[in-house]
């Protein structure tokens, strides 16, 4: 009996021995990452020349990646809504820096492909794909604007004449440490959207390279140390958790290992369920039939020390300083609040965000679509939803405010030539007319010739930067009146004034009063017939 | 000046501990509902649940406890002396008139009591219950799609819910006040205590019919 507990606890020392030394050892530990040492590869032991050449290299081993990427959106910038309108960075206008169209060189700076300098780009062709965008680990690989995307291998002097130089990137080295996404991969380009760190959307910028605990409890780099990918669970390629097709509302559960899902796997939900609270706090769980998660749990965004614009009014763009020079505007504290090239900003951090109803369906103006500059902002884009529809939850969002250049005879947003080192871009020139209607021209879109400005906005989901539970909101956050919820429509919310009875509140507040009078006045005469009476 | 047995233990503590809890769902439904702030939103609603658990679990003991004694006949209403009574809490009060109710055993309550507390009894509390309960389990009911079906809207439940809670506030108030009414201003509220009441010099004939055991003089 003795021996055989004895030998039994030799066998299990020796396997946790033998578990351990494998864990001891560091280059086991690459070992069981990848079967794959890129750097021993002997196709990426070579100078490359150009991006392609080093696509090229990829596809002798990953003969159809290229095929899986030119099916996505990061490749195409297209997205076809379910209203049946086209959508995509390829062909909206937004309020930040407006249209890729006619921008192309500077915006496809982060396309996941080299060359997209016009609208003849050639989507068919695979070394054109950018491998290394997505799988740099070493952190050396960038792209420059003006370049469609082309990464600069050879020291280059960019624009032209104005003694700024480019310093090469050498891509073998680069090439043979590509390994899995990191948050690093899609934040070089999804933390800088808008035209800068952390401009767009609030709740994704460079923070959140390596974020702590209390700003994002899932990508705290000592702790869950998600990657992006953790929750936009790709496969073949195909990135999950677009914007474009968000998923408003998920009732299913928490998903299982070996099932087939067709559904987006990037919801709170899929890996929480319905009822993520514990018993003590049960009451919460009773709320995730009309509350996103992200309402509670991501109680400010840009909390990660950048800010975001809230606000960018182009018609005050154009301003030269005493110097003849474009004028540049600072804060307090440095941060950039006006450009001649861009118009005045408002930037803002830890911003509470409004709250809407959303049922997964945006609406979009296009170029095209009549405009009225009226009381109401032009919508960019709006998410749709009610309380009423059944389909809502109540979401969290951005709203970026704008006032941008519009064409007030033919009532259309404009497409604006922006940037280029030729003598009509407005990041040059400075000449709204000129540049509207290059612009516009570059599309086939008709232009009168005259340049308004009109407020505009658009919404952006906030679904980043997850706080820790204790940071959550707490009850009176909405239940109270004056809350974060008061303007959000069609619910009753216990504690929010503005859902009583006006009547009975006067009724009841009344008769608690006559009660009360009628006690003191009834007493006071109890008292004083007691007093006339001794 | 005669004394009788009139409340029981469990009455009075029957009593004694809805007061604490009505007191307490006041308190914390009037902050639920947004009237001011004081133990917190979360802790309110916290509070409110568990005190109704409480208030339901105690609800259930009395009635069991009424029907079994056969006290529920105190809450009859009755006709008898009620114009006198009024009169009497209207006017005679004033002069130092005798009330003209006589307390016993058999009949704890004047006829305005009796009134006041059938009314608390059949109307605002099975309100307060009904809606509470539907507000406390709207998830569930909007799950099973009754709710949508029946066009009965949260706020629908509330509002009966907060009226009903007016009624129960302004019953208080006036309840505590005329517990000061007896012949002297904590007079009632001794009797509450302690069960015994002090009857004035001379009973009503039924007053006699009590077993001597009750009676003390």
């Amino acid at each position: 009996m003795g021996v055989r507990i004895c030998s039994a606890l030799a066998i299990a020392a020796m396997l946790v021995a033998a578990a351990a030394g494998g864990a001891d050892d560091g280059a086991s530990d690459k070992v069981l990452k990848s079967t794959s040492d890129h750097a021993k590869f002997k196709v990426l032991q070579q100078e490359f020349a150009s991006g392609p050449e080093v696509t090229r290299a990829c596809l002798t081993c990953h003969t159809e990646a290229a095929r899986q990427l030119q099916l996505t959106q990061h490749w195409k910038w297209e997205f076809l809504n379910p209203d049946g309108r086209r959508l995509g960075k390829k062909s909206i206008i937004n309020n930040f820096c407006t249209s890729v169209a006619s921008n192309y060189a500077y915006c496809t700076t982060c396309h996941i492909g080299y060359g997209w300098k016009d609208d003849r780009f050639d989507f068919s062709v695979q070394e054109n794909v950018d491998c290394l965008i997505c799988h740099d680990t070493t952190g050396n690989y960038r792209k420059a604007p003006g370049f469609a995307g082309h990464v600069v291998t050879q020291e280059t002097e960019f624009p032209p004449g104005s003694g700024n130089r480019l310093k090469p990137v050498k891509l073998g080295p680069i090439a043979q440490e590509v390994a899995r996404t990191s948050r690093d991969n899609c934040g070089a380009c999804h933390f800088f959207g808008g035209g800068g760190d952390g401009v767009k959307h609030g709740d994704l910028d460079s923070s959140l390279a390596s974020p702590d605990k209390s700003l994002d409890v899932h990508m705290d780099a000592l702790g869950n140390n998600f990657a992006c990918a953790t929750c936009h669970m790709t496969a073949g390629h195909q990135v999950p958790g677009s914007r474009y097709a968000p998923t408003a509302v998920d009732r299913g559960g928490a998903r299982l290992r070996g099932k087939e899902y067709k559904t987006n796997p990037t919801t709170c939900q899929s890996c929480h369920g319905q009822a993520p609270h514990k018993a003590g706090a049960a009451k919460l769980n009773d709320h995730t039939d009309k509350v996103a998660c992200q309402t509670c749990h991501i109680p400010a965004y840009a909390r990660g020390g950048v800010p975001t614009k809230m606000s960018w009014d182009w018609s005050t763009a154009g301003l030269m300083g005493l110097d003849g020079k474009p004028m540049v505007r600072k804060d307090a504290k440095g941060r950039v609040v006006y450009t001649a090239a861009k118009g005045t900003f408002v930037i803002a951090e830890n911003v509470v965000p409004e709250y809407v109803w959303f049922n997964g369906r945006v609406t979009y103006t296009l170029l095209g679509d009549r405009i009225e500059k009226g009381a109401q902002p032009t919508r960019i884009n709006h998410f749709e939803g009610s309380a009423g529809d059944n389909r809502s939850m109540i979401w969290p969002v951005k709203v970026f405010r704008g006032k941008q250049a519009y064409d007030p005879l033919y009532k259309s947003l404009v497409v604006t030539h922006m940037a280029g080192t030729d003598d009509t871009a407005f990041w040059t020139n400075f000449n709204w007319e000129k540049a509207v209607a290059v612009g516009m021209a570059s599309v086939g879109a008709p232009f009168s010739g005259k340049v308004d400005f009109v407020e505009t906005e658009s919404m952006w989901p906030i679904t980043h930067m997850v706080a820790p539970a204790k940071d959550a909101l707490r009850c009176h956050d909405c239940h109270a009146s004056g809350a974060r919820l008061e303007k959000v429509a069609g619910i009753y919310i216990p504690g929010r004034g503005s859902d009583h009875s006006v009547w009975l509140e006067v009724i009841g507040w009344a008769l608690a009063a006559l009660a009360l009078a009628g006690a003191l006045v009834h007493g006071t005469g109890r008292i004083a017939a007691a007093r006339r009476r001794h | 000046m005669a004394r009788a047995y009139i409340f029981k233990r469990f009455e009075r503590f029957w009593h004694w501990a809805q007061a604490a809890l009505i007191i307490a769902m006041l308190l914390t439904g009037f902050e639920v509902h947004g009237s001011y702030r004081l133990f917190g939103w979360g802790r309110a609603a916290g509070l409110h649940t568990s005190v109704a658990w409480a208030l339901i679990g105690l609800w259930l003991f009395a009635i069991f406890w009424h029907f079994t004694t056969g006290e529920w006949r105190q809450y009859l209403p009755t006709t008898d002396k009620l114009g006198a009574v009024l009169r009497y809490y209207l006017t005679g009060i004033f002069s130092d008139e005798p009330h003209p109710f006589r307390v016993t055993r058999l009949s704890k309550h004047n006829p305005a009591q009796r009134l006041a507390y059938l009314l608390v009894k059949v109307i605002i509390n099975p309100l307060i219950w009904v809606s509470g309960l539907l507000y406390l389990y709207y998830n569930e009911l909007g799950a099973t799609g009754t709710v949508i079906a029946s066009g009965l809207g949260l706020g629908a439940i509330a509002l009966v819910h907060t009226a009903a809670a007016f009624l129960m506030l302004a019953f208080l108030i006036g309840h505590v006040y005329l517990a000061t009414t007896g012949h002297t201003p904590l007079a009632r509220v001794r009797a509450m205590i302690t069960g015994w009441e002090q009857l004035a010099d001379e009973p009503e004939p039924e007053t006699r019919k009590i077993p001597a055991q009750g009676v003390s003089t």
